[in-house]
């Protein structure tokens, strides 16, 4: 633990970090960045979600619905990240010690966590049945958890903001 | 005569509930961010299909049938919380410079988004006849984009440019 604290001031105190704490632009255009690559990972996901609730692109398979929408997903989601480390470096210490932080990226596991377990478990035979309008209970239970987690990662990360004062 | 509007609207008690419970305020802007996430990402994936990066699969008119409606209801959603945010801290938004832009771009996207559906709706291939009409879907989808997105940064920006 006593080098994750190391690596954490080291990243605390680095020039980066000291610039988008200090300055007046930088942090709201990092966070408005944030806000937008968020935006397009829940909206896309939730294209897939929908698909496996059987409550939209019922005439098109799970596989089509996902080949047309996870690429801008992780496009997003490789942003998000990026711009979300940006925020933590610039006051590590205080987002660690934030409960909706650390509630925030343990949802977003958990989200990654439902859709590895789907992919190994529930979508083993999903050629049997991804043209289906009404997908196996796994399915819809996977589609909806993921609806639940990502509102829940969006509310926390709004409650961050009121729960914390940086800068 | 927009302080005097803000100063009655911070009188009234709806607006004194929603600044004394501390979970309203951020309740209301999560359920408008997430109203932001489906309508953005929805006008994204249909800019995305008419520059053939995604979903070549599916025929344009039946991306725009499934994207576009989804955004009207969103605006409703959003207008209301965002009516309620503004009843709650009056000064934030209708004192702000930021929040007429953010105004002003809207009335812009909504307009080029309600030209793209009203045109696909009304002839399924208006966008795909020539080369000329197709670049101007895509012109016409990125710059609708585009001002999402200075909606989305306006947005932000409201909270750091509120006076006193």
């Amino acid at each position: 633990m006593l080098q994750l604290k190391d690596l954490i001031s080291v990243l605390e105190s680095s020039a980066l970090a000291d610039n988008i704490r200090e300055n007046d632009v930088l942090f709201p255009l990092v966070e408005s960045v944030h806000v937008l690559a968020i935006c397009l990972v829940v909206g896309s996901i939730l294209a897939v979600d929908l698909r496996l609730l059987g409550l939209a692109w019922i005439h098109r398979s799970v596989s089509s619905v996902t080949r047309g929408v996870l690429p801008l997903t992780w496009g997003a989601f490789v942003v998000a990240v990026g711009s979300g480390g940006l925020m933590f470096i610039s006051n590590a210490t205080k987002y660690l010690g934030n409960g909706f932080f650390v509630a925030k990226m343990v949802l977003i596991g958990a989200a990654g966590l439902n859709m590895v377990i789907f992919h190994a478990i529930g979508a083993k035979d999903l050629s049997r049945w991804e043209e289906d309008a009404r997908l196996p209970l796994p399915a819809r239970f996977a589609g909806g958890l993921s609806i639940l987690l990502w509102v829940l990662v969006v509310a926390c990360g709004r409650w961050i903001g009121f729960t914390m004062q940086v800068g | 005569m927009l302080k005097d509007l803000s100063s009655w609207l911070a009188a009234t008690p709806l607006s004194h509930t929603i600044q004394t419970a501390g979970w309203i305020i951020p309740t209301l802007q999560t359920i408008h961010i997430l109203a932001v996430a489906v309508l953005f990402s929805s006008a994204v994936l249909m800019n995305l299909r008419l520059w053939r990066l995604l979903q070549r699969d599916v025929p344009l008119p039946e991306v725009a049938r499934r994207f576009l409606p989804a955004i009207w209801p969103m605006l409703l959603i959003l207008l209301l919380t965002g009516g309620l945010l503004i009843i709650g801290e009056p000064r934030r938004s209708l004192l702000n410079t930021t929040f007429y832009l953010k105004m002003t771009l809207l009335v812009v996207a909504i307009v080029l988004t309600a030209g793209l559906q009203w045109s696909l709706a009304s002839v399924p291939e208006f966008w795909e006849k020539d080369w000329l009409r197709r670049l101007a879907a895509r012109l016409t989808a990125t710059v609708s984009i585009a001002v999402w997105c200075g909606i989305i940064f306006a947005g932000r920006w409201i909270a750091y440019t509120q006076v006193g």
